[in-house]
């Protein structure tokens, strides 16, 4: 009996996938637990085991597809015994539905289902949600969320769940309504570009790269940006950055970044007011530091997040921060430790950037662009003299941090860093 | 064994945050201590929970004797009360808890230490935990379970003989003609009860407007008409301004014009206070706030590697929260990727007075004051046929939604068994059900869960049986 592998759902909420590569070919044996395939979703390549024994007999979806359906045949396994050029003609034994005639309940949904909020409410709201047996891949929500996104036209596909086993509760279904809604996009202009013939080359954008695009492009035509940028001499913490690491046994060093990620913290502290988010008719002020950092990855950035910072020593951050930096690039950080946070910091400064403005990270209220430590001709007293600066931009939401509060967090954050012993209290 | 010191958790205080604390982190194959100053099982198991009930359910049968002649059957002959084999039984049982807590341990291979535990240094990523009787073992990660203790009032210090705290309640020695107990919570409600249920003239003092204040008003007052009925006494709104001690007896007083109330013992049940002293506390980042340790939702305190879990950690203070917060915080200590902090209202509450009182989510007063346009659903066990055929059906189930979005906010019960019942809702509520999946449940005939399922139908107008 031939055995048909078929496009598995990776997350809750993966409905189709990028088919990105195949580890075998057909006539190889395998086993259950090899890896068969590389599977792309929005945020991260996984790979795909075998669960059966037997020979690939036929590959049904070829490496590089697109959007293919979840439950889609995407190979057949010969069994022990059977000839696979038997195997490779049979019909496929289960063919559920392809994306494109995918159930009705689906078609409701409006097509922009990359966004975490559904542009239009659909009249019927239990239409919204998939149910088991339809052929589509089970969701998994509590009737609660199920009822409010109904209500409220909210796409339940859309939305990453925080629940056990990324179930989605009511916090999710709410967390999507007051993110602000995804501005109406300009036409396409893809095949108008001008170029000479032959000159360029189209390379299909991966999920991660859209929805780095759609957000990165929400937040700039719905939050209002303005920047602040001050100079900060770094050369007493460099000093005790130097004294605590030979001071430790640890393995895990303190880095520049981490005393920034503590010292934005102890400044979230200091100036709760910059701690905040815009939700429309309400300011979501943030009760802890939870300090999202920008960590670039093969083909973007994601941005893991050290919960309740202000609560974390240096060793700590340094260990958490090392820890999910290295799990965002190998793309092994789950749903709940990159999805949220209350402030952003992005660190140029190992590229030799001097300063920079970064793009807020919504629904968060500012960002904090931090540039290389260089030393730099200084005035003091009159004379000239050499200093470690570094320089960091904050870019701030207008419409939650004004200009008086993003200045005073920065002057506090300023302060922390040249007098870093303030920020060990 | 216990000349092992290096270990990767240390936890401190075996009551139920500690010793499951220890046996979850075990089972994630850290290597653990734990360091226990007196009984494995804590309060909850030796002094509080557990004893107590043992003594209730002496109450109970003794109230039930009452009862037989409804039932058809006659009882001939005296009935009395052996105080002392009632108390050595309630002993018998928590030790019996206790040496299965011991067992468990030795099972998950925790090392247990008979001592009392000091924090120490912070060395090369390693804290290190000194003990009184001599030694320092150390671990990547330490978990305060120390618990809590009765609260006193200001000038009025309970001596053991005359005014008792819970300790001493739960042990007599004698039963007293006449008891004043302070203070109408859980503790003080299921002493009431059980002493009044023993013969004693009982007097329930609260400061609040009624008794059982956490619990929701229209629960209180029934629990206040059930009490009252059976010959209690009950002062609410007294403030109490001194506890003399006289002769034999006490006499409270109060603040304002209330008269004074004569007793021959009193019980202080006015809280719980943290045990955070002599842990090595001071010059640590740790806070300690109003009696208790700041923790985050996982228990992290501000020291690196030192979490606080249970009743030292404040209210609602429960074995079972402890027991909660052990887990999630082992679980987030090794890295476990699936852990939910405790969310808001997800706690039940019970009381094991008579009538039995349990609870979880908002009081209808919270949940207007938090906004919500609610429907409320109640249901009277004299209506559910089970609680008839028991003998047993004065209580009243009551549940509250969300008008809007048919969330259960809060279910508030007072009847038989309700402490066994309350699960279903808690399970409700985790799940976040609405009323449908509520309704669309099949609660089976005859059972005292009818009248859960009929107090959902009534919050919407569908009530079958009343």
């Amino acid at each position: 009996m031939a055995i048909d592998i078929l496009m598995p759902a990776l997350s809750p909420t993966m409905e189709t996938g990028t088919l990105a590569s195949w580890n075998l070919a057909v006539g190889d044996n395998v086993r259950s637990g090899d890896v068969i395939a590389e599977i792309e979703t929005d945020k991260a390549t996984m790979e795909v085991e075998a669960v059966d024994d037997g020979i690939l007999a036929a590959i049904l979806v070829e490496a590089g597809t697109e959007n293919v359906a979840v439950g889609t045949p995407i190979a057949r396994l010969a069994e022990d015994g059977e000839a696979v050029e038997d195997v490779a003609a049979a019909p496929a034994a289960s063919a559920p539905a392809p994306a494109a005639t995918a159930p009705a309940a689906e078609e409701v949904t409006p097509q922009a289902s990359a966004s975490p909020v559904a542009a239009v409410a659909p009249a019927a709201a239990p239409a919204v949600v998939p149910t088991s047996g339809s052929g589509a891949p089970r969701l998994f929500a509590s009737p609660l969320a199920r009822r409010i996104a109904g209500d409220n036209g909210v796409d339940l596909g859309g939305l990453i769940g925080s629940g056990p086993h990324g179930r989605i509760l009511r916090r999710d279904v709410e967390a999507a309504m007051s993110a602000p809604a995804p501005a109406s996009r300009p036409a396409p202009m893809v095949s108008s570009v001008p170029a000479s013939p032959g000159a360029s080359t189209l390379e299909p954008n991966s999920q991660m790269r859209k929805i780095i695009a759609q957000r990165l492009q929400e937040s700039k035509a719905t939050a209002p940006h303005f920047y602040l940028t001050v100079d900060c001499e770094i050369d007493t913490l460099l000093a005790a950055r130097k004294v605590m690491n030979e001071q430790s046994s640890d393995d895990v060093k303190i880095s520049v970044n981490d005393l920034v990620i503590r010292a934005a913290a102890m400044a979230l502290v200091k100036v709760p007011k910059a701690n905040a988010s815009w939700e429309g008719d309400n300011t979501r002020l943030f009760h802890h530091a939870d300090i999202a950092m920008a960590v670039a990855v093969d083909g973007g950035l994601v941005t893991p997040v050290i919960w309740a910072a202000e609560q974390k020593g240096l060793a700590e951050i340094a260990a958490t921060s090392r820890d999910l930096a290295t799990r965002a690039r190998n793309g092994s950080l789950s749903p709940e430790e990159f999805v949220g946070g209350s402030f952003t910091i992005s660190n140029l400064g190992m590229f030799g950037i001097r300063e920079f403005a970064a793009v807020i990270n919504p629904p968060q209220g500012a960002i904090l662009a931090v540039g290389a430590g260089e030393q730099r001709p200084v005035v003091r007293d009159g004379q000239l003299a050499v200093a470690t600066v570094m320089t960091v931009t904050l870019s701030a939401d207008h419409r939650v941090v004004d200009g008086a509060v993003g200045a005073e967090w920065l002057q506090a954050f300023k302060g922390y860093i040249e007098a870093p012993v303030t920020m060990l209290l | 064994m216990a000349s092992e010191t290096t270990f990767d958790l240390i936890v401190v205080g075996g009551g139920p945050g500690g010793y499951v604390a220890a046996i979850r982190a075990a089972q994630l194959k850290m290597k653990v201590a734990l360091v226990e100053r007196e009984h494995l099982g804590g309060i909850c198991l030796n002094w509080g929970c557990i004893p107590t009930k043992a003594l209730l359910r002496a109450a109970e049968l003794r109230h039930s004797i009452d009862e037989m002649k409804e039932f058809g059957i006659t009882i001939s002959g005296e009935v009395s009360i052996d105080l002392p084999a009632v108390v050595k039984r309630s002993r018998n049982v928590a030790g019996r808890l206790s040496t299965g807590v011991a067992h468990l341990l030795k099972k998950n291979k925790v090392t247990v230490f008979d001592d009392l535990a000091t924090l120490g240094k912070y060395v090369s990523g390693r804290r290190e935990v000194k003990l009184a009787k001599g030694g320092i073992l150390s671990a990547k990660n330490v978990i305060l379970a120390t618990g809590a203790r009765a609260r006193s009032l200001p000038g009025v210090e309970a001596d053991g003989k005359t005014v008792l705290t819970y300790r001493e309640a739960m042990v007599p020695d004698s039963m007293p003609k006449s008891l004043v107990i302070i203070g109408s919570g859980a503790i003080g409600s299921e002493f009431a009860s059980f002493y009044l249920d023993m013969g004693v003239e009982v007097t329930l003092v609260e400061a609040m407007d009624r008794i059982l204040p956490v619990e929701d008003a229209e629960i209180s007052e029934f629990v206040q008409k059930a009490f009252t009925k059976r010959g209690m006494k009950i002062i609410t709104g007294a403030r109490l301004a001194g506890l003399d001690k006289a002769g034999h007896g006490v006499t409270a007083r109060f603040e304002g014009d209330l008269a004074p109330v004569k007793a021959d013992r009193a019980i202080l049940a006015v809280g719980i206070t943290g045990n955070t002293e002599n842990l090595g506390l001071e010059g640590t980042k740790i806070k300690v706030d109003r009696g208790h340790i700041a923790t985050d939702q996982w228990g992290a305190t501000g020291e690196p590697g030192v979490y606080a879990i249970g009743d030292v950690t404040g209210p609602p203070w429960l074995a079972h929260k402890a027991s909660h917060e052990g887990i999630i915080c082992v679980e987030k200590i090794a890295g476990e990727k699936d852990v939910h902090a405790i969310g808001e209202g997800a706690v039940p509450g019970c009381t094991y007075c008579r009538p039995q009182v349990a609870s979880v989510g908002m009081t209808e007063a919270a949940a207007k004051d938090a906004g919500y346009d609610i429907r409320v659903g109640r249901f009277p066990m004299l209506a559910n046929g089970k609680a008839i055929a028991l003998g047993d059906d004065q209580g009243l189930i009551k549940t509250i939604f969300d008008k809007k979005t048919g969330e259960l906010l809060g279910a508030h019960m007072v009847g038989p068994e309700v402490t066994e019942l309350i699960q279903g809702y808690a399970v409700a509520r985790t799940l976040e059900a609405t009323e449908a999946e509520l309704m669309q449940t099949i609660f089976p005939h005859p059972t005292l869960s009818e009248a859960m399922h009929e107090s959902v139908l009534d919050a919407y107008g569908r009530a079958i049986h009343f």
